[in-house]
């Protein structure tokens, strides 16, 4: 009779219920008639992001005191929690503004991958050690890694697909060469025991952070390793580009905040600098390359890693502060990040092109929903009043201030300063163009009625929005979560 | 009370942007919801103890953990701050109406919404908050000029917006470093300071905001490819925020920083005067030169506040008061100019004055009151203004006086420009004279102005607790 660890299903069930939607989402497109497919396949993922969701908020709500579970290899607290919320919502946005693709075939295996992606970054979130780290990292990306590629008659998705697989897997093989070298010189694989395994200066284990850093970076989109981001999010369907903006960066980032502090606490001195340097280089590099960009989905990418860096500087201010912070600018940042591509996604039915700068021209004005709501998340992304971004970079400077990195704040600010040129581009081209610059480019005829993807702009636009408004709660969520973490 | 103040034009924007009412009755409905801002700050001034400090407060916590609250009131001055703000927008809002706007429902959605942020500036009593209103005005502003705006809009805009941005960028910088210092954003509760850097990051904003010399390069192209009525609520307005961030931030907070840059900031103010002074004279057209001349006014409020004496100050509030009447005013006939010759252009110009005696009495007034003379309530700022800083050294007082003459050129150059003279090209003789109801819009705005030229204590002698400075006023 062999003890079997005794598992904690609750803990469990976000990732599970995911796993589970997938598999019905899979089986469905086998077992039932060919025309319910697609919306069967579309119900079972967005019921499992839902109820994965909902699993995390009880998990949340139990989870008061954070400990780790089945043999110390992942972590039920409310910090992977809140990310698992987060991850799912986005997720859940994401099912709606798929939905419209109007995918012939694969419809069953989108959904399907898009769940088991989702599975797997709620439990990555969770990891407790670096078997599980790597086990999760591999199993979010293998999807991800597939649902870029899915649109196999275009050319640019495959091409998305196979740079992503090359370069995520190259960062992959740098985290679980840098995982080696730590379980190397410590002989432990947990975070706690490799924090207590002491030996702070052994070069392996300092190659090894090193290398761990860099494995998450790739994931998180954090230049220097961003060089995949932009043609993967410009050459992969809409909907998992805005997937991946959201969910995986929350994933990583949580985690990279999870293992460094759990993990290193002894080389703090050391990662905090490789941190602030790694938010300071994303800032300049992504700002600097969005302004040059005509395509929105790459011009979006850019910012997306110079979000990153804003991120990584609550990571880098290495203190409860400096947690809440992240925590709550991921949530303006997922809500804005599926929105703005949300609206991309409905010009691209629309026009049925890639769009440029140039084809959002007078969009404003000839749909005001989607059009105003571009607006607020771009407002949303320069960290204006009335969005939650302008309470992200609040905190994010603030926690940076207390840790006595107030050159964070410096360049924050200038690449904010930066930033604007190109958020304004978007605004601009939404609303400033004289109709005499604009190209006549809709044939006639009113656009495709999208009512769910019109429902998940609307939620990302509550949730932008109201995330402003309604500080407190989503504070003291964020402060909940970060305070299980030992600073 | 005040956040109804606040409130009601931002609540009225959603109305107007999510109803599909037709453009007039959005026209008219803006109007109204401006009237009644008029009624309410009316009420809040019968109901205003001038002798206490803050009042009217609504407060409540935002978000604990870093201090910041929701928190608004009214000082003496801002409620003439806010007096201003609802009488020049309901004017604004009544020009839009009677050129009836393209896009009606947009375009009054975004004048309520400035009208509401511009309210909040001036009655946060919370760094976070006035950040959020101060940056929350650039919003609608950005899209009023670039899409209602003349030819040379986008680079206009951009170009304000940029400008305004990178000030407002410092200021957020210096707010998070001020206000964890600390240990609350309110601007009630926290002490002062002497960081020198935090109290730079606030003059960046506001030295941009105002214009102060040498940050005034985005001035005259928003004021002139701005429609007329947003150049009003720009000028006369907008540039008032940097003086009551000024005021209650700059010279509250940091008081050794305002020690030593006093003798700077005033060098800067008066160069600005005196520069501004001579654009303005040297401008080819109505709205050039009235951007110029409240480039020069502005510069003569900041020398009023960086004097630190009661009397400056106070004289500094009565001009800002003064200064966005006649501002707004002058903005407001410009585009009433402008719809009746196509251009604002002195040298198409001329000759007005023949067969229009509203438009050449309402001109001529406010001109003369813009120049100062004796009696009127530029003239009581002024004096006061030169008063206070002759107690830092009578250089001041000598250029600020120097400047009144230059603004008297520049005055009456604009006024003959437009009303005497030979009639110019584009002055067409069947050009009507001004309306019933564009005098309805212009005439309060002139009648305010003689009250107050009557009667400049109203402002100057209620505007902080009697006896005392500015800064323990605000304390």
């Amino acid at each position: 009779m062999i003890a079997a660890p005794k598992i904690d299903w609750l803990a469990l069930a976000p990732t599970l219920s995911l796993l589970g939607a997938s598999g019905v989402a899979l089986l469905g497109s086998v077992l039932v008639p060919w025309w319910m497919r697609r919306g069967f396949a579309a119900f079972a993922a967005f019921a499992g992001f839902v109820t994965a969701g909902v699993f995390a908020a009880i998990v949340f709500d139990e989870s008061a005191e954070g400990r780790t579970l089945i043999a110390e290899s992942f972590t039920r607290d409310r910090l992977g929690a809140l990310a698992a919320i987060i991850i799912a919502g986005a997720g859940a946005l994401t099912v709606l503004v798929a939905w419209g693709e109007n995918r012939r075939d694969h419809a069953g295996e989108y959904y399907a991958l898009l769940a088991a992606a989702g599975a797997g970054m709620a439990f990555f979130v969770t990891a407790g050690n670096l078997m599980t780290l790597f086990l999760g990292l591999e199993w979010f990306s293998i999807a991800l890694y597939i649902l870029c590629a899915l649109d196999t008659h275009r050319e640019t998705s495959l091409e998305a697909g196979l740079k992503y697989l090359i370069v995520g897997g190259f960062g992959s093989a740098i985290l679980l060469f840098g995982s080696a070298l730590v379980y190397g010189a410590t002989g432990e694989l947990g975070f706690s025991e490799i924090a207590a395994a002491g030996d702070a200066d052994n070069v392996l284990l300092l190659a090894g952070l090193a290398m761990l850093i860099a494995g998450l970076g790739f994931k998180a989109s954090a230049a220097p390793f961003h060089m995949w981001t932009p043609d993967v999010y410009e050459g992969a369907p809409t909907s998992v580009t805005a997937f991946m903006a959201a969910a995986t960066k929350v994933a990583a980032l949580v985690l990279t905040l999870r293992i460094l502090v759990v993990a290193f606490p002894e080389q703090e001195h050391l990662w905090t600098i490789a941190i602030a340097v790694l938010a300071i280089v994303s800032l300049a590099i992504g700002n600097l390359a969005a302004l040059v960009q005509r395509n929105v989905k790459r011009l979006l990418a850019y910012s997306s890693v110079s979000h990153a860096g804003f991120m990584l500087i609550a990571v880098a201010a290495n203190s409860e502060l400096g947690g809440r912070a992240l925590l709550y600018y991921l949530i303006p940042y997922g809500a804005m990040s599926i929105g703005a591509f949300a609206v991309v996604a409905a010009r691209e039915r629309e026009l049925g092109v890639p769009v440029t700068l140039d084809d959002l021209g007078g969009m404003g004005w000839e749909r005001p929903f989607l059009g105003a709501a571009m607006w607020v998340f771009m407002l949303g992304a320069m960290g204006m009043p009335l969005t939650g971004g302008l309470l992200g970079k609040f905190y994010v400077f603030s926690a940076a201030y207390e840790a006595g990195l107030w050159w964070l704040i410096v360049a924050g600010v200038i690449a904010t300063a930066i930033s604007l040129y190109y958020y304004l581009g978007v605004i601009r081209a939404l609303y400033l163009r004289p109709a005499a610059e604009l190209r006549p480019i809709v044939a006639g005829g009113s656009p495709p009625r999208d009512p769910l993807l019109q429902s998940a702009v609307l939620l990302s636009l509550v949730v932008t929005v109201g995330s402003f408004f309604f500080v407190q709660p989503l504070i003291e969520l964020a402060r909940d979560a970060a305070a299980g973490l030992p600073f | 009370m005040t956040t109804t103040l606040i409130v009601l034009p931002l609540a009225a924007a959603l109305v107007v942007w999510l109803l599909p009412l037709p453009g007039r009755a959005v026209g008219t409905l803006a109007l109204l919801v401006a009237l009644v801002e008029v009624a309410l700050w009316a009420v809040a001034v019968a109901g205003f103890g001038f002798d206490e400090g803050l009042q009217l407060q609504d407060r409540q916590s935002w978000f604990s953990d870093l201090g910041v609250s929701y928190h608004v009131g009214f000082y003496g001055f801002s409620l003439w701050l806010v007096g201003l703000t609802v009488v020049v927008c309901a004017a604004a809002i009544g020009y839009a109406l009677w050129v009836n706007r393209e896009r009606g429902r947009a375009y009054h959605g975004l004048l309520l919404f400035l009208m509401g942020s511009i309210v909040g500036v001036f009655t946060a009593q919370d760094l976070l908050l006035f950040y959020v209103f101060f940056e929350a005005m650039l919003i609608p502003i950005y899209v009023l000029i670039g899409v209602w705006g003349g030819p040379g809009r986008v680079r206009a805009t951009a170009t304000f917006v940029i400008y305004t941005m990178a000030g407002s960028l410092l200021m957020l910088a210096a707010i998070v470093v001020f206000g964890l210092s600390q240990g609350t954003f309110s601007l009630v509760d926290s002490g002062t300071s002497s960081n020198e850097w935090v109290f730079l990051g606030f003059l960046a904003a506001f030295a941009v905001k105002a214009p102060i010399f040498p940050f005034h390069g985005w001035l005259v192209a928003a004021y002139r490819e701005s429609p007329p009525e947003v150049a009003a609520i720009l000028s006369g307005v907008v540039s008032k925020a940097a003086v009551y961030g000024l005021v209650r931030i700059v010279i509250a907070k940091f008081p050794e920083p305002v020690d030593d840059f006093q003798v700077a900031i005033l060098a800067f103010a008066a160069v600005g005067l005196v520069y501004g002074s001579l654009l303005a004279f040297r401008a080819p057209d109505l709205r050039s030169v009235t951007a110029y001349s409240s480039m020069a006014q502005m510069g003569l409020i900041v020398l009023g506040l960086f004097s630190l004496t009661e009397l400056g100050v106070n004289g500094a509030i009565l001009q800002s008061v003064a200064h966005g009447l006649v501002s707004a005013t002058l903005f407001l006939l410009a585009g009433m100019v402008e719809t009746r010759t196509g251009t604002s252009a002195f040298s198409a110009l001329g000759g007005m004055a023949r067969g229009r005696p509203a438009l050449s009495t309402v001109l001529m007034t406010t001109g003369i009151i813009a120049l100062a003379v004796p009696g009127s309530v530029a003239f009581a700022g002024e004096f006061l203004i030169l008063a206070g800083v002759y107690d830092v050294g009578w250089g001041w007082a000598a250029v600020g006086a120097g400047a009144i003459v230059l603004a008297a050129m520049y005055m009456l150059r604009l006024i003959s420009a437009v009303l005497h003279r030979a009639p110019g090209i584009d002055v067409r003789d069947e050009a009507p004279d001004l309306r019933a109801f564009e005098l309805l819009l212009v005439v309060p705005l002139v009648a305010a102005l003689l009250f107050l030229s009557a009667w400049p204590a109203a402002i100057s002698e209620h505007s902080f607790s009697i006896g005392s400075s500015a800064a323990e006023a605000t304390e």
